[in-house]
């Protein structure tokens, strides 16, 4: 911890009462109505989602405004949005903590939690779009009676393989980090049934020395391996389309694009649950102004960053000179989706530039707003990746439009419901904060001012 | 203890499941090689190959020219049972079937999915005789069936079929093992048939 930063935590606050502000609601306190209120729609919404996928599995893809020339319609465009926001727990935990920022004890253990339901959401998709699902452990390598292997060429190949390592990985690395709170929250139990089942996950953890040692040791392995992980993951995914023949999709920039707009849209949604969870919890002398601070000041460099690369895709289909290049360009921006496009421009590009304001940054109903607003506008930037290259094709008598059914809106509202419902059950079951990471930075804070 | 307990689990139930789930495809719960389902009549090819002498093709007589073997109708079967046995209680079946002009009905032993095409003729016309693939048939009491019939058990051959390539002399015969010197001798044969190797496993030769 420099002596430079500003402190994040309350200077006058003790290691005790550190742990029992996460700890205590959690162990203590019943949850109140409001929690089982929204308990009860998103657990509605979970098993509107298992209706979804049950009519899917019986009716087939046809479900979906799917057609011939636009075969990836929502379901991708779902996906790839889940599989960003699920980037950013990895890149807050492992970037931040290579980086040395203090600052992410406050936020890590959510965002990670965030990462491995919204990355796990986001596994079910490219399942749930083949239209023979049952069969998708084909795309596994492993020895069969058919002596038949997967096509290692095909960038959904490396798809299926980079987000199973990614959801493994993003278990075992949150895992990693939840052991020795996991052991706190076994002390501090009051009901045998808590103290057992916290015991079990501790996993035995005593904090000796020993144990810490190769605890830091592992973890920084781990956070070293999880940088290049989440870059390759969703670069993998950015050649789901770069690695095609389609104008708008066949561009060199969308590896690192994709990766930038997977930080953004995953910044966030940590903002929006940071907010959240800091009310709905009472963690606000843990999340504090300063983290609001530098959460808005990332998603700002990542709007910044987005609008060099629709700058440069612009760019480049004008100065490469193909005609179907420029054609789907003038398709951007005069075609069928253009409103959306330009909506798409406003949430990602312009509605951010607020945060250039401190004084914004640090105001909870625009950091709450702007948010919401960048997660739109990244599904929306998604969903018409999809939509404008494929209603554009080559042919023009393939060019059709994409009109999403009933089945396309509820599967992603349901989604989301999924993805609440894991969320309400982990701010209830687990430390939301990863509490001896939280006293480390509090301890570095002290000594600074010692 | 609780949390060793946990921790042990934790490594071999996943392995322990996927273990599992490999070995089952092989067994032949899933392949159905070597299981001998119920019939009508209880025909026996030992009876009937081993013992009187019968070839193939007086009843499987579509085999080198069809995709099918074909089954023998009912006709086939009274060119003999209508002199033969023509009171016996095993064969009233047979009987009925013919008096009724109502065909036997036989339950297939070696069955393909209908997305893979298999020729008879094209196999049995270069070189492939009937107990590479049916086992030996004519010590059959009750037909079983004796292979995998997996798209592996298939590719393994179409890959190199050197090793199994007979003579035409030698197709039918009921029981045929690998002479000394069929390497040399499978791919003279690969030669003399004009088997081009090279595309035998493609796609688009079964999955039409």
């Amino acid at each position: 911890m420099s002596a430079a930063a500003p402190p994040s935590l309350p200077p006058q606050a003790s290691y005790a009462e550190m742990v029992g502000l996460v700890a205590d609601p959690v162990l203590e306190r019943r949850p109140g109505r409001l929690w089982w209120i929204a308990f009860g729609v998103t657990l509605l919404l979970t098993l509107g989602f298992a209706a979804c996928l049950a009519w899917l599995f019986i009716q087939g893809v046809g479900i979906w405004g799917v057609n011939t020339p636009v075969v990836w319609g929502f379901a991708i465009a779902n996906f790839v949005w889940w599989l960003g926001i699920g980037h950013a727990g990895t890149l807050i935990s492992a970037l931040l903590l290579l980086t040395r920022q203090g600052w992410r004890a406050s936020i890590n253990r959510f965002a990670e939690a965030m990462t491995l339901f919204a990355a796990t959401i986001a596994g079910l998709f490219p399942i749930m779009h083949l239209g023979r699902p049952y069969r998708f452990y084909w795309l596994l390598p492993y020895p069969n009676t058919m002596e038949l292997w997967p096509q290692w060429r095909s960038a959904l190949v490396w798809d299926f393989a980079a987000i199973s390592t990614y959801i493994i990985f993003s278990i075992l690395f949150w895992y990693w980090g939840l052991i020795p709170d996991l052991a706190t929250m076994r002390d501090r139990a009051h009901s045998r049934l808590a103290r057992r089942l916290y015991g079990i996950f501790a996993l035995g953890w005593r904090g000796s020395a020993r144990h810490w040692h190769r605890h830091d040791v592992l973890y920084r392995a781990m956070a070293a391996l999880a940088v290049p992980l989440v870059v390759s993951v969703h670069s993998v995914v950015g050649m789901d389309f770069a690695a095609s023949l389609m104008p708008g999709w066949q561009e060199t920039i969308f590896p690192p694009y994709f990766v930038v707009g997977a930080m953004f849209s995953g910044f966030a949604m940590v903002l929006t649950l940071a907010v959240l969870l800091r009310w709905g919890l009472g963690l606000q002398e843990i999340i504090t102004a300063r983290h609001f601070d530098a959460m808005g000041k990332i998603v700002l460099a990542g709007s910044v960053a987005m609008g060099l690369s629709y700058l440069t895709e612009w760019f480049n289909a004008w100065y490469g000179g193909a005609w179907i290049e420029r054609g789907h360009l003038r398709f951007l921006f005069t075609g069928d989706y253009a409103p959306l496009y330009f909506a798409m421009l406003v949430c990602n590009v312009l509605v951010p530039q607020l945060l250039w304001s401190g004084r914004l940054r640090r105001n909870l109903v625009v950091a709450f707003t702007v948010s919401i607003v960048v997660n739109i506008g990244m599904w929306l930037e998604r969903i018409l990746i999809i939509w404008n290259t494929l209603s554009h094709t080559h042919l023009p008598a393939m060019r059709h439009l994409f009109h999403p059914t009933f089945w396309d809106w509820a599967t992603l509202g349901c989604s989301i419901g999924v993805f609440g419902c894991l969320f309400l059950c982990f701010a209830r079951l687990l430390p939301a904060v990863a509490m001896h990471d939280l006293n480390k930075q509090l301890h570095g804070e002290k000594e600074a001012r010692a | 203890m609780a949390a060793r307990i946990a921790l042990v689990s934790l490594v071999v139930l996943p392995l322990g499941l996927l273990g599992l789930l490999m070995t089952l495809q092989y067994t032949p719960y899933i392949t159905g090689q070597s299981i001998t389902p119920d019939q009508p009549v209880p025909f026996s090819h030992e009876h009937h190959v081993g013992g009187l002498g019968i070839e193939c093709r007086y009843c499987h007589s579509s085999v080198e020219t069809s995709r099918f073997a074909g089954l023998p109708p009912t006709h086939t079967c009274m060119t003999c049972h209508s002199q033969l046995w023509t009171n016996a209680a095993m064969l009233e079946p047979v009987r009925r079937s013919l008096a009724e002009g109502r065909p036997i009905r036989w339950r297939r032993v070696n069955e393909l999915p209908d997305y893979a095409y298999f020729d008879h003729s094209v196999h049995v016309r270069n070189g492939v005789g009937c107990t590479s693939c049916h086992g030996p048939v004519d010590t059959m009491p009750l037909m079983r069936q004796a292979a995998p019939l997996t798209m592996g058990w298939c590719l393994d051959c179409h890959r190199n079929p050197a090793p199994h390539l007979r003579p035409e002399s030698e197709i039918f015969a009921g029981h045929w093992a690998p002479p000394p010197g069929q390497e040399a001798r499978g791919a003279e044969l690969v030669r003399h048939y004009g088997i081009r190797t090279e595309h035998l496993a493609d796609c688009s030769v079964c999955h039409r």
